[in-house]
C-alpha cells in the first residue's frame, strides 16, 4: 500500500485533573499540558511500524483545529510520520464533520488506509472512525489490538465486551485502535530537530468546501456530582461488620 | 408522539440486557413509541424477549444470513432504511453500540449523542465528558433525527410481562463483502456478566501475577459476583480484555464494588461512580480510590483477600 492518513486530536493530557469553568462554559484549559490523544499516539505507532517493515510507503498525520494543534503534528512528524496536514478551524469541529474533513484529504491524497484512536479522551465521543467509514463506504475495525496486513487485506482482532473479535476487511478501510495494539515510541531529540524540516501544510477549513452538518450544540458543562468519603475500618473484621451493617452480604 | 428505533444488541440466541435500559431510557422521552429491531439470521428466541419487556410496542425482525454476527457495514444501510418515520434511533454505548450507531448517524447526515445519561427534554440531554470529569447538556436540532447511545449504567432496565407484537419486516438495502467475521474468542465464564452484575470484584496490578489473581476469583465465587480489573492488570496479562473497567473498558453500576490492590487512576472512577457501594482494599494508605470508597481498608491483598473469604459464608 502507498499511503497511511493518522488523525492527531490535540486534548487536554490524560493525567491533568480536568475542572470545569465556574460559568459553565467549558472546561479549564488556560495553562493546561496538551498533548496527541494517547489512542491517536497508537494510531500513530502502528502506522509508522507498517511503514518500517516495507507495508507501506507514507505517513500522513492530519489534525483538525486551531493553529496551536501544529504542535502536536510536530510531535508526529518527530515521531517519524512523513508529512502533516491542519485543516484549521477557530470553532470546535463536529465529529461528522471532521470525518467530512478527513473523507476529502483521502480523496485528494489516494489514502490507502486510516488509523485514528477509537476515541478521543476529551469529549469521549467515539465516532468519528465509523462515521468516516461510512461516508467513504469503506470496511470500518473498531477497537483493534491486533491488525495483520496481506496484500489489500486486514485481518484485524478487536476489543469487544464479550472477548477479542477477529474480523477480515479489504482495503481501503478504516481502523480505530485500543490501548493494547501497541506501546509508542519516545521521541529522540534529534528527531525533534529533523521534524522542524519535514512539510506541515495549513489548509483554512473553508477551502475544503465541506458541506456543513446540523450540529449539536454545547448547552452547558457542570461539575459531576461527588460521592462522599465513606469510612475506614481496621481489618477484615471490621470490613465484614461494615458489610453486614449494609445489608451488602 | 415520538416514534423510537431501538436497535436490539444479542448473540443470536439471547438478547443483551443492554437493551431493558436502552428501553428505560427512550421511555423517559415524552409520548414515546417504542420498536425494537432484532436484526439476525434467526430473529426467533430474541425477538420474544425484546417483546417481553415492558414499554415496547413492537418488535421488528429483520431476518437474512448476512445479520448472523452484528457488523456495522452490514447493518448500517438496513437500519438507514428502516429509519425514516423514527424521530429517534437508540443504541447502547457498548462496544456494539458505539461501533453501529455513528455509522448509521454518518448515512442518515446527522451527528450522534454519545452516551445519554439523562433526558432533559425532546431533544436535550446529559453525558459525560472527559472521563466522567463534566457532564455536558446538549441539544439536538429540534428538526434532525437523534441518534443516540444510552450509557447503560445510568439507567435501571425496563421489567418483562410485556408481549409486544413481533413483525417481520424489510429493511432493503445492498449489503458489502467487504468485512467478513472470523470468530469470537471468549473468555466466557459462569460468572455473572460485569455489566449487570449486582456484585463485583475487582483486581488490579498489585497482584503481581495471573496466578495470584485467583485471589479475585475466589472471593468473587463466594460473593456470586462478577470480575473486573483494572487497565493495569490487563496491559499485565493478569486477566482478559473484557474485564476492563473504566473509560475505555466497561462502565458498570453494580450495587458492591470492591476494588483490591487498585489505586483508582481517574480512568478508572469513572467506570465505577454509579456503583451502589463502593469497597476499597489497599496497602497504600494515600491511594486515591480511599476518597471515593464507602468502606476503605488499608491491609495487604495476599493476607486480606483470603481473610475476607474464609470470613463471608
Amino acid at each position: 500500500m502507498e499511503k497511511i492518513l493518522v488523525g492527531l486530536k490535540r486534548v487536554v493530557d490524560y493525567n491533568v485533573r480536568v475542572r470545569v469553568k465556574s460559568d459553565g462554559s467549558g472546561v479549564e484549559t488556560d495553562g493546561v499540558k496538551m498533548s496527541i490523544n494517547p489512542f491517536d499516539e497508537i494510531a500513530l505507532e502502528e502506522a509508522l511500524r507498517i511503514k518500517e517493515r516495507g507495508e507501506a510507503a507514507v505517513v500522513i498525520v492530519i489534525s483538525v483545529g486551531r493553529a496551536d494543534a501544529q504542535q502536536q503534528l510536530r510531535t508526529g512528524l518527530a515521531m517519524g510520520a512523513d508529512r502533516a496536514v491542519l485543516v484549521e478551524s477557530e470553532e470546535s469541529v463536529d465529529p461528522l464533520s471532521v470525518a467530512r474533513i478527513f473523507k476529502s484529504i483521502i480523496d485528494r491524497d489516494s489514502i490507502d488506509l486510516v488509523l485514528l484512536g477509537k476515541q478521543a479522551i476529551d469529549n469521549d465521543n467515539s465516532q468519528t472512525g465509523p462515521m468516516l467509514a461510512a461516508i467513504w463506504g469503506k470496511p470500518q475495525a473498531t477497537f483493534a489490538s491486533r491488525i495483520d496486513l496481506d496484500g489489500d487485506k486486514a485481518k484485524v482482532t478487536r476489543e469487544v465486551d464479550a472477548g477479542l473479535e477477529v474480523i477480515d476487511i479489504s482495503l481501503p478501510a478504516v481502523i480505530t485502535v485500543d490501548l493494547r495494539l501497541n506501546e509508542a515510541r519516545y521521541v529522540k531529540l534529534p528527531d525533534i530537530m529533523k521534524a522542524k524540516k519535514k512539510p506541515l501544510e495549513s489548509i483554512p477549513l473553508a477551502d475544503l468546501g465541506v458541506a456543513p452538518c446540523p450540529k449539536i450544540k454545547e448547552l452547558s458543562f457542570e461539575a459531576p456530582a461527588e460521592r462522599e468519603r465513606g469510612i475506614m475500618v481496621d481489618d477484615v473484621a471490621g470490613l465484614v461488620t461494615a458489610l453486614k451493617d449494609k445489608g451488602l452480604v | 408522539m415520538s416514534k423510537n428505533l431501538i436497535i436490539a444488541e444479542h448473540d443470536g440466541s439471547r438478547l443483551s440486557p443492554s437493551v431493558a435500559k436502552v428501553v428505560a431510557c427512550a421511555a423517559s422521552i415524552d409520548g414515546a413509541e417504542i420498536d425494537v429491531a432484532v436484526f439476525a439470521s434467526a430473529a426467533g428466541p430474541v425477538a420474544e424477549q425484546a417483546a417481553a419487556l415492558e414499554s415496547v410496542s413492537r418488535v421488528l425482525t429483520i431476518e437474512r444470513a448476512e445479520n448472523e454476527h452484528a457488523i456495522a457495514a452490514i447493518l448500517a444501510p438496513q437500519i438507514v432504511a428502516l429509519a425514516s418515520g423514527y424521530s429517534y434511533v437508540f443504541g447502547p454505548s457498548s462496544t456494539f453500540g458505539k461501533d453501529l450507531m455513528p455509522r448509521v448517524a454518518a448515512l442518515l447526515g446527522v451527528n450522534q449523542v454519545s452516551d445519554i445519561m439523562s433526558v432533559v427534554g425532546s431533544h436535550t440531554f446529559k453525558r459525560p465528558v472527559y472521563a466522567g470529569s463534566a457532564i455536558l447538556t446538549v441539544e439536538v436540532p429540534s428538526d434532525s433525527i437523534v441518534v443516540a447511545t444510552v450509557r447503560i449504567a445510568s439507567y435501571t432496565a425496563v421489567n418483562d410481562g410485556n408481549s409486544a407484537t413481533i413483525e417481520s419486516v424489510d429493511a432493503t438495502a445492498d449489503l458489502p463483502s467487504h468485512t467478513q467475521f472470523v470468530e469470537l474468542l471468549s473468555g466466557a465464564t459462569d460468572r455473572p456478566d460485569l455489566q449487570t452484575a449486582t456484585r463485583v470484584v475487582a483486581g488490579g496490578r498489585a497482584f503481581g501475577s495471573e496466578e495470584n489473581f485467583e485471589l479475585v476469583y475466589k472471593l468473587a465465587d463466594k460473593l456470586g459476583a462478577g470480575v473486573g480489573a483494572s487497565r493495569a492488570a490487563v496491559d499485565a496479562g493478569y486477566v482478559s480484555n473484557e474485564t476492563q473497567v473504566g473509560q475505555t473498558g466497561k462502565i458498570i453500576a453494580p450495587e458492591l464494588y470492591i476494588a483490591i490492590g487498585i489505586s483508582g487512576a481517574i480512568q478508572h472512577l469513572t467506570g465505577i461512580k454509579d456503583a451502589g457501594t463502593i469497597v476499597a482494599i489497599n496497602k497504600d494508605e494515600e491511594a486515591p480510590i480511599f476518597e471515593v470508597a464507602d468502606i476503605g481498608l488499608v491491609a495487604d491483598l495476599f493476607s486480606a483477600v483470603p481473610e475476607l473469604t474464609d470470613a463471608l459464608e
